[in-house]
């Protein structure tokens, strides 16, 4: 026999959690002292609840697993909502459990009481809240069991505090497994469907493959990878799925979207057919929607029905996990590829060509000025690239640097690239990264962040201290809020309305009160040797504050309104 | 285009919410809602009316389908369907109005349900059209109160909603 709060520590060993990210209040008091009373869960307190969401998400994006929050009720509740829209919106799994007044003080305005089912609603896969404690063992399990299947996402489970009364005891029994009459995601995709959809890409005549978080999520790397080089045609990959397919490959033409490549929106825009997988046609992707891939034919394949013909009306749908859906095609393809005649083969080749004249632009060349020893962002990044060998996992917060980082970082591998893509969360990045290195303790974690962004979630830096997470911040300081000031130069005649950061403060100092190292560097001579020295201190958190130039834009840029994808600034005032 | 679905759900605490936030959260209209249990008490049956291209109609029945608690669905306007819906209306029956009002209700197969000596309560039952057609027939003035239930549904014929079929 056991109290509730034993009942759903037990539930969370079951489940194989091993971390929980979390801070204690009242609500939760019985649920922390059960786990204080065992050894197999360990625990990060944070220093604020937003900070747990994201850690818990950067755990879950990084290693596949449900990221697991607990947190009290009231504010520690709304504190966690903006983490849980961001995990939302990426279809990340999690699950939090939040502390609610005691059952008989619902509704009274009690203290610290606040309608968490209520306010979390638009923003998760599913919540509960909870009446009995012998709900808990089978609501934990249902809770598990929707944030990772399926369209993954977050789930709330609320819990009364009586609920977990240690006074209170209980049989307990972990279900084995769980089924719900209303609930039961696709486990394959059509077979008629993908074999139609076969048969397309392989009459193609220019081709074009869009790859997007569903990849990464619902780990089809592999397949993809397989069915992409076996038909030979180009690949773009989303913000979302970038490490999906190999960055540094030479059928990827580069991220698409807003910012994305010369040649990857090219060959969207004119491409005749289009696989699009795990991706949802985003309006960062599409740009104007009626003007968006005009000659394609479109096959989309995703778990999520709702997806599917959402924006653009999708030729053959196919509703499916990707990695199974993408085996299929590939046993198809193989087959029929063999057949691939020799007038496809030159048509193939000849879009091929018109591919690489889009190359030829060079859209990511960075220029510097003649003797500058000025830092541009984006050679921040290459460095980093150089410095880490390609290799690190990265976080991101949002903004330029958020950009940046995605266009000149190739990934080669999935879940290496970590950023709130849908959302857009400022304050992601460090706590993401913190939930990476608590994940893979021996591998290093980059956060390439913002002197705005930083500062959304800088208190993380105390938690890092208390478990000595090796994080490397490297801060793209350019003394503004450099997304939304470009957007001013471009659209509002260079009015600043509130996007200088005066006053910002020495972040080396401020590192160091928290009892890590900081570096500064403004000359780009010094930049290598400073990131070497960063990442030679594999135990230590390095905090390296990059003064860029300020006035930098991300290019290239979608022309908007109402242009289609081959719509793009290129630099400063020159567009195509 | 005018639309009835109808949904089979979950009879929890919350499921409704869920139902309505969608729609609020999309930016779908809910011109009429319905909901109460079926004769399986697990189960409630809701009906609601909304107006939406074809486009719109699928997005909304596929987000419907995603929320968790809800087992199943159907679009009655897809096919050969029943509806009807109830009036009660409290009418001003003085002097002449009375058999006016008498006449009126008789010709829509309308019950009067309570008397006083200066109002009927009038009972209607049909489709939306019919109760919006006695609505046009009466006289406005003399409307004191009404009350509509909404739109309930079901499929002609042997098609069924159901959580085992």
């Amino acid at each position: 026999m056991l109290s509730g709060g034993d009942i759903l520590i037990r539930s969370l060993q079951e489940e194989g959690v091993e971390i929980i990210f979390g801070y204690p209040g009242g609500a939760v008091l019985h649920i922390y002292d059960a786990l204080f009373r065992q050894n197999q869960i360990k625990h990060i307190l944070v220093r604020h609840e937003q900070a747990a969401t994201h850690m818990a998400d950067g755990y879950a994006r990084a290693t596949g697993r449900a990221g697991v929050v607990f947190v009290t009720s009231g504010p520690g509740s709304t504190n966690a909502i903006t983490g849980i829209a961001t995990a939302y919106m990426d279809s990340i799994p999690m699950v939090v459990v939040s502390g609610q007044a005691q059952t008989h003080l619902i509704g009274t305005d009690s203290f610290q009481e606040t309608d968490m089912v209520g306010i979390s609603r638009p923003i998760v896969k599913h919540s509960f809240l909870l009446k009995s404690a012998e709900e808990i063992a089978e609501v934990i399990k249902k809770a598990f069991y929707i944030a990772t299947s399926g369209r993954q996402g977050p789930v709330v489970v609320d819990i009364p505090k009586d609920i977990t009364s240690p006074t209170e005891l209980f049989p307990f029994e972990y279900p084995e497994s769980i089924s719900m009459r209303s609930y039961s995601p696709a486990t394959k995709g059509h077979s008629g469907q993908i074999k139609k959809a076969t048969a397309m890409l392989l009459e193609a005549e220019r081709p074009m493959i869009y790859t997007g978080g569903g990849v990464v999520q619902g780990n089809g790397s592999e397949e993809l990878i397989k069915l992409t080089r076996t038909l030979g045609y180009p690949i773009t990959n989303t913000l979302m799925g970038l490490g999906g397919y190999p960055g540094t490959d030479k059928q990827f033409l580069g991220m698409l979207g807003m910012h994305g490549t010369f040649e990857a929106n090219n060959a969207m825009h004119h491409c005749d057919l289009l696989l699009a997988v795990g991706a949802r046609f985003d309006d960062r992707v599409t740009n104007t929607i009626s003007k968006f891939c005009p000659y394609a034919k479109i096959i989309h394949v995703d778990i999520d029905p709702a997806s599917i013909s959402k924006n653009v009306v999708a030729h053959i749908p196919i509703v499916g996990p990707v990695d199974v859906v993408l085996k299929e095609m590939n046993r198809f393809a193989e087959e029929g590829i063999t057949k691939r005649t020799d007038r496809q083969a030159r048509l193939l080749s000849e879009w091929w060509d018109q591919i690489d004249g889009w190359r030829r632009q060079d859209c990511l060349r960075v220029t510097t000025d003649e003797g500058s020893k000025v830092i541009k962002p984006q050679q921040v990044i290459q460095a980093v690239y150089k410095a880490t060998a390609g290799d690190a996992y990265v976080t991101s917060d949002v903004g330029q640097h958020q950009m940046f980082a995605a266009l000149y970082y190739p990934f080669t591998e999935p879940r290496k690239w970590i950023n709130s893509g849908g959302l857009g969360t400022m304050g992601f990045g460090l706590p993401a990264a913190m939930g990476v290195q608590v994940a893979f303790p021996d591998e290093t974690v980059v956060c390439i962040t913002g002197d705005g962004s930083i500062q959304m979630n800088i208190q993380e830096l105390s938690t890092c201290a208390q478990y000595d997470l090796p994080v490397k911040i490297i801060n793209v300081n350019n003394r503004a809020l450099g997304m939304v000031k470009q957007w001013q130069d471009m659209q509002y005649e260079g009015r600043h309305s509130h996007t200088y950061m005066d006053s910002l403060p020495d972040f080396v100092k401020l590192v160091e009160a928290y009892g890590h190292v900081g570096f500064a560097v403004d000359n780009i001579d010094e930049l290598d040797a400073v990131l070497a020295e960063t990442f030679s201190l594999t135990d230590k958190l390095v905090f390296v504050d990059v003064n860029v130039d300020p006035d930098e834009h991300v290019y290239p840029m979608f022309v908007a309104p109402n242009g289609s994808m081959r719509d793009m600034w290129l630099k400063k005032g020159v567009r195509t | 285009m005018r639309r009835i679905i109808s949904v089979l759900m979950e009879n929890e605490a919350g499921a409704l919410s869920r139902v309505v936030g969608l729609f609020a959260q999309r930016n779908y209209n809910i011109e009429t809602l319905t909901v109460a249990p079926t004769e399986d008490k697990t189960l409630s049956r809701l009906t609601l009316t909304t107006t939406a291209t074809d486009q719109q109609i699928e997005q909304i029945t596929k987000q419907l389908n995603k929320l968790i608690e809800v087992v199943k669905l159907v679009d009655l306007t897809d096919g050969d369907h029943l509806e009807r819906e109830l009036m009660l209306i409290k009418l001003k029956a003085t002097g002449a109005q009375r058999a006016e009002i008498k006449r009126t209700a008789d010709i829509f197969r309308a019950q009067v349900v309570d008397v006083t000596q200066g109002a009927y309560t009038i009972q209607l039952t049909g489709t939306s059209d019919k109760l919006d057609a006695f609505l046009r027939a009466i006289q406005e003035s003399t409307v004191l109160e009404m009350v509509r239930s909404g739109v309930s549904g079901l499929s002609r014929g042997e098609k069924v909603l159901s959580s085992k079929s």
